[in-house]
């Protein structure tokens, strides 16, 4: 019987009109768009300088600056209110403002000051721009230092040069680090979306009634909804891999078979959270909403955009509760460092108790409706 | 057969159903009869397993429709208010759904069916949501008869479909019941009544009557008069003012008087002072839908 069931659960799919294209479209706008837009690498940002002291050392700051790639000089202004103009009228987001004897200080007493003011409308933006620039001023003020040390000879400054080491993803690539998050993204958007609003829409045209007399039970009618979409979640999963390795040359270090063991537990928490939404609501506006706001919740406290140890202690206490972080915990964990199941038990765990929670919940919360 | 002791339902603040009892043996076509919201839904919901009763006990085919609920859903037949198939699916792959869903082939109950089916032949590649109202109630009875039923409840199964297609519908449910099945079936049209055998009129949750049509129209006992004059709408509101009136209410393109004395020369006077012409008074035998009115009169 249950045969029949899926059979028509995916005659249905097969001619609805938008979710077949879905499952092609989805996976590929979430590996190939997203990852380049969700990304924290500034680049690009626009720069004005206020030159006031026109010497040697100010133009080969300025060179280094604009030659870094980081930075686009807009302008190049002659007073400070000048550079603060550029602010207002969105040319410039940075402007470095090198005082009069910059050089003659720096030459005569070692030091010098700058001031980097920043445009903080968009805090991310101002923010890893004046660091971006900081570095490099620090790493002029280090040239000089060790130019001057091979001047005085025996006589040298100490110098200490940094050099970070990136573990797992060496080049600090953020679409490295993205990818493997977002298809956690497209795994709960597809699997918890389409069962949740699957069966809502069996309450709205009222086929649930028809289906309620039949000698279906409860449990087959909601795993003949469930099945095809683990399946649809499974193959968009796929196809995500294979987009991750043919565009990004992202390969998982470490199994895919542990991703996939996790992927059905993350399923069983997604769908079962979706049965549980779709229980208590009887229109698809109803379901709509309700799963969006805590998908966006899930999403923003998941630590995919933001870590999770960055928050205030109350807000990680929250996360606590969010299978999605647990998830892409783990997603980022075998993508890029290579962990095997033994390593993540803990993750393991957390999921499965989502999984037994939300299932049993839908069972129980099924049972009272009727 | 079916049977209801005592059910009552009561909704948060409304009784949907208060002390129903009746039977209805095999094969017979029963009648729920009354206005929208008077409880026949509810009702169909208890009998079908889709809810609980809040008291008495009710039996479909010797079944108890709480305790055997699984063992029921084998034996009937439910078609709802309001059409409830696969609207994506074609209309062969909902008659096969359904009747692989309850175990069964097309081709084995195909002879209950065929009167019917032969009628959406024509149409069986074609969606079910693309059907026009009427093949969509048959298309809905083939389903809901697949599993061949003992007893079939239908919800209203002609509200909305052409006049035609009723009486198209109504001759196929006499064919069912020569088959032995039992039919309840509810409708708000007082004129498809008097095509059950036997029926019940239902208004706030409460029966009013449990009768045959015949059974019901002699329970009136006054003469029922039919007047008429060129002026309708005066004459309602001066008929409805009269000493000698009783009852009076507007049917079609006339209206339906009971008086308290049988004096109709009395009537037709006071109507000419009341400046009415062309006075037709008629002494008519009274319908199902006079019977209704006059049992809920207070």
């Amino acid at each position: 019987m249950l045969r029949f069931l899926i059979e028509k659960e995916f005659k249905q799919i097969i001619r609805h009109p938008f979710i077949p294209k879905l499952i092609f479209v989805f996976p590929c706008m979430v590996m190939l768009v997203f990852p380049w837009a969700a990304t924290f690498e500034i680049r690009d940002v626009n720069l004005s300088i206020v030159d006031s002291d026109r010497s040697t050392y100010s133009t080969r700051l300025a060179q280094k600056i604009v030659s870094s790639g980081y930075f686009r000089l807009t302008d190049v202004s002659s007073t400070y209110p000048e550079a603060l103009q550029s602010i207002e009228n969105h040319i410039s987001d940075l402007v470095l403002t090198i005082g009069q004897g910059f050089e003659r200080d720096l030459v005569r007493e070692g030091s010098a000051k700058l001031m980097i003011a920043a445009n903080s409308v968009n805090g991310t933006k101002s923010g890893m721009g004046s660091s971006y620039l900081s570095a490099i001023i620090r790493d002029f003020a280090d040239d000089l230092r060790s130019e001057q040390g091979q001047m005085q000879g025996a006589e040298a400054v100490p110098v200490i040069h940094i050099a970070p080491q990136y573990r797992f993803n060496p080049h600090l690539d953020y679409k490295v680090y993205m990818a493997p998050a977002l298809m956690v993204i497209l795994l709960t958007l597809l699997c918890g979306f389409l069962p949740a609003l699957s069966i809502v829409s069996e309450k709205e045209a009222g086929t649930i009634e028809q289906m309620n007399v039949t000698p279906v039970s409860k449990f087959r009618f909601i795993l003949a909804k469930l099945i095809p979409c683990w399946l649809i979640g499974f193959v968009a999963l796929s196809l995500s891999f294979g987009l991750a390795a043919l565009i990004y040359h992202l390969f998982p270090a470490g199994s895919l078979l542990t991703i996939y063991c996790f992927a059905s537990i993350f399923v069983l928490v997604v769908s079962g959270f979706g049965l549980v939404v779709s229980n208590y609501s009887a229109t698809m506006q109803q379901a709509m909403f309700v799963m969006m706001f805590f998908l966006i919740l899930f999403i923003l406290m998941s630590g995919l955009f933001t870590p999770v140890r960055s928050m205030p202690a109350w807000a990680q206490t929250i996360t606590a509760i969010n299978p999605l972080r647990y998830f892409i915990e783990m997603m980022r964990m075998v993508y890029l460092k290579g962990s095997a199941l033994a390593d993540m038990g803990f993750q393991m765990i957390a999921l499965a108790v989502f999984a037994v929670f939300f299932n049993l919940w839908a069972v129980f919360s099924y049972k009272k409706t009727n | 057969m079916i049977s209801c002791l005592g059910i009552s339902k009561k909704y948060v603040s409304v009784e949907a159903l208060k002390d129903i009892t009746f039977e209805v043996p095999q094969g017979e076509i029963f009648g729920v009869i009354g206005p929208d919201g008077a409880g026949k839904t509810t009702l169909f919901r208890i009998l079908t397993t889709l809810m609980l009763a809040d008291s008495g006990t009710a039996t479909v085919n010797g079944l108890d429709v709480v305790k055997d609920y699984r063992e029921i859903r084998n034996h009937v037949g439910y078609m709802p208010g309001r059409f409830s198939l696969y609207r994506d699916l074609t209309v062969e792959e909902n008659l096969n759904f359904f009747a692989k869903v309850f175990h069964t082939t097309v081709k084995e109950n195909y002879d209950l069916v065929k009167d019917i089916y032969v009628q959406l032949e024509p149409f069986r590649k074609r969606r079910a949501d693309a059907l026009s109202g009427g093949m969509k109630q048959k298309l809905a009875l083939s389903c809901a008869l697949i599993h061949k039923p003992a007893a079939l409840f239908l919800d209203e199964p002609t509200t909305g479909v052409d006049p035609v297609s009723r009486k198209e519908f109504w001759g196929m449910l006499q064919n069912l019941k020569r088959q032995g099945i039992t039919i309840l079936v509810s409708t708000p049209y007082m004129d498809e009544a008097a095509l059950c055998d036997r029926m019940a009129l239902i208004r706030n949750g409460s029966f009013l009557a449990i009768d045959t049509p015949e059974g019901i129209t002699a329970q009136f006992s006054k003469p029922l008069w039919a007047v008429r004059s060129n002026r309708m709408s005066k004459l309602l509101a001066d008929l409805r003012a009269g000493d000698g009136v009783e009852s009076c209410f507007a049917f079609g393109d006339r209206h339906h008087v009971t008086l308290k004395r049988e004096e109709p020369g009395r009537l037709r006077e006071y109507l000419a002072n009341q400046g009415h012409q062309d006075v037709e008074i008629d002494r008519i035998q009274p319908g199902i839908e006079d019977c209704f009115i006059r049992l809920t009169m207070p």
